[in-house]
This record gives C-alpha cells, sequence and structure tokens, in this order.
C-alpha cells in the first residue's frame, strides 16, 4: 500500500517552503504598507529569502563549507573523503548581496529626495497630493489645453 | 541530525522576525529588526555551508544597510502612519504566488541531495580547478576573482552607478534647506 503522506518528499522540501513563507511576508509588507521605508525593509526581507532559497540549493547532505585544509606552511592538503558543498551558488550570492545593497541606498537616498518634495514618505499621502497638484493644473491651464490634462 | 534542529529554531526566529515587521509601525523597531533578520539569516548561511556570504550578510545586511536606514529615518519621520484603506486584496495577491512558487518546489530535488543536478555540473570542475591551476584553499575565493571575474566586474559598475546616483539625489540637500528657511522667514 502507497504511503499517504511521503515524509521523504516532506523533509526534504520544506525548507523551500519556509523561503517561500518568508519571501510572502517580505511582499506582503512592500505591496500592503503605504510606508516608504517599511517597503524597503520589505524589499530587503524578500531579497534575502530568495538569497537563502539559492544557498539551500548548493547545500550538500554531510558537506562542509568549500574551502581546502592548508598544513602550517599554507600548502593545500587535498582530502578526497570530505564532501563540499557547491561553491558556485556562495559566489553567485555574494554578488547578489553587494548589488542588493546598492540598490537598497539608491532607494533610500529617493525616499530622502521624495520626503523633501512631499514632505512626507506616506504613499497615500503623496498620492492625494499629486491629485490636487493635477486639480489645480486643470484649473488652471485645463481651458487652455484644450480640456483636462 | 542537530543541524536539522538548528536550521528549524533559526527558520523559526526568521518567522517571527519578518511578522514582528509586518506589525510594527515605530519605524526605529522596524529597522532594527531588519539588522536582526540579516543576522539571524548569516546564521542559517553558515549552517548551509556558506560561510563567506554569512559574513557578506553580517557586515553588508546588518551593517551598512541599519546604519543606511536609520539616517534616512533620521532625515525623515520616525513612525508609520496607520492605513485608512485596508484591503484584502495584497493578501489574496500574496497567497496567490506564494501558491504557485510553491507548485515549482515539487520538481525540485531534496534539500541536501548530493546527486542533485544543481551539484553534477561545474561545480566538481571549480573545485578541481580551484586545486590544481588556481591553488587557492578557498574556492568561493577562486570563483569570485578568477572564473567568474567579469561578475565582480560588473559588480563594481553596478556599485559605482549607484553610489553616483546617490550623490546626484543627495548633493545640494543641506543648500535647499538653507533656501527653503530663509524663504519662509
Amino acid at each position: 500500500m502507497e504511503q499517504l503522506i511521503d515524509w521523504a518528499f516532506i523533509v526534504g522540501h520544506v525548507n523551500y517552503w519556509l523561503f517561500i513563507v518568508l519571501m510572502m511576508t517580505g511582499l506582503y509588507v512592500v505591496v500592503a504598507r503605504g510606508n516608504l521605508v517599511k517597503k524597503i525593509v520589505g524589499l530587503n526581507i524578500f531579497q534575502v529569502s530568495v538569497f537563502m532559497l539559492y544557498i539551500s540549493i548548493g547545500k550538500i547532505t554531510g558537506g562542509t563549507a568549500p574551502i581546502f585544509p592548508v598544513d602550517l606552511t599554507g600548502h593545500i592538503e587535498p582530502d578526497p573523503s570530505i564532501v563540499y558543498s557547491n561553491p558556485l551558488p556562495h559566489v553567485l550570492i555574494l554578488t547578489a548581496i553587494v548589488v542588493g545593497i546598492a540598490t537598497t541606498s539608491l532607494g533610500l537616498a529617493l525616499i530622502v529626495r521624495i520626503r523633501e518634495a512631499y514632505d512626507t514618505i506616506e504613499e497615500e499621502d503623496i498620492l492625494k497630493i499629486e491629485r490636487e497638484m493635477t486639480a489645480e493644473d486643470n484649473k488652471e491651464y485645463g481651458a487652455a489645453m484644450g480640456g483636462r490634462a | 541530525m542537530i543541524e536539522t534542529f538548528i536550521e528549524i529554531g533559526l527558520f523559526a526566529m526568521l518567522v517571527f522576525t519578518a511578522f514582528a515587521i509586518v506589525k510594527t509601525d515605530r519605524l526605529f523597531a522596524v529597522v532594527m529588526l531588519s539588522g536582526v533578520f540579516s543576522l539571524l539569516s548569516a546564521l542559517l548561511f553558515v549552517a548551509l555551508d556558506a560561510v563567506d556570504v554569512a559574513f557578506t550578510e553580517a557586515a553588508v545586511g546588518a551593517g551598512i544597510s541599519t546604519v543606511l536606514m536609520l539616517g534616512t529615518i533620521a532625515l525623515t519621520s520616525r513612525t508609520e502612519k496607520k492605513s485608512s484603506i485596508s484591503s484584502p486584496l495584497p493578501f489574496i495577491v500574496v497567497l496567490i504566488t506564494g501558491a504557485a512558487l510553491v507548485y515549482g518546489t515539487i520538481d525540485m530535488p531534496n534539500f541536501g541531495d548530493p546527486m542533485a543536478p544543481a551539484q553534477q555540473h561545474l561545480a566538481p570542475e571549480f573545485l578541481q580547478g580551484s586545486l590544481e591551476d588556481v591553488e587557492i584553499a578557498n574556492v568561493v575565493t577562486t570563483i569570485l576573482a578568477s572564473y567568474r571575474g567579469y561578475d565582480t566586474l560588473g559588480e563594481t559598475a553596478v556599485v559605482f552607478t549607484a553610489g553616483i546616483g546617490v550623490l546626484l539625489l543627495l548633493s545640494g540637500l543641506g543648500r535647499r534647506r538653507k533656501d527653503e528657511d530663509e524663504e519662509d522667514a
């Protein structure tokens, strides 16, 4: 009789699902929250979850960090019995972390600039001010431009 | 076995931290929690054998980005305004996206499987090459600086561009503020 619940499958995949839970928490913060700084924090959570997913793909059970043992003089002494986890995802994610901080800092600088122009960092308030500005422009220039902007 | 328990414990803390970030509306607490989240993820990276990634994440994610965010809330505001409209739409979107992603994981090989396709190509060659051609003990260094050096060059270009962008956005911030104050006076 086939087992109703495949435990090996669940244990082998549960970490991917936990990463997805974290990822979706980040996405929820980005979509549902109006504060721009909080949106950036949510974006960071999402990003780090993706990093963890990538790193977990490179993990080998019983493996260790991909660094060869060296003797006292610094010469590499390879030991064929050691299993190493996949180093390629590590390298890709190292690059991604640094690119991530670059984009985060750009986003934060934009927030400072937005606050300067609108005096708020709440999405709702910014949209309200934008609408008022459009309405004013329509009142002033609408007729000359041949209708509403 | 013990590794699995450590990982599950770290996951539980990560999920708690993430939910706390959703619930908190004081931005200082949110920024601190995001630092906690980064440090916890660094611990998880160590458990997943990615030590280089762990200390980059601890330095960059928990260090620099926390400082940058603190600077931003110092220049802007400290609290989040409660949203007046609460719509179920974001939750539905997140649920559907999550379900689609979980569906996508069904085809993936088991966690830690040494026979997974990701372990069969390139990685063994890189390990061998690091030993014979480059002769560097840390394979991550070998790949970063040698085999995928162009990635690192591209990364430098991105960081440079972002730096110029930040400078252009923020330059003259103090000057403009002073002008405004004079106009008000």
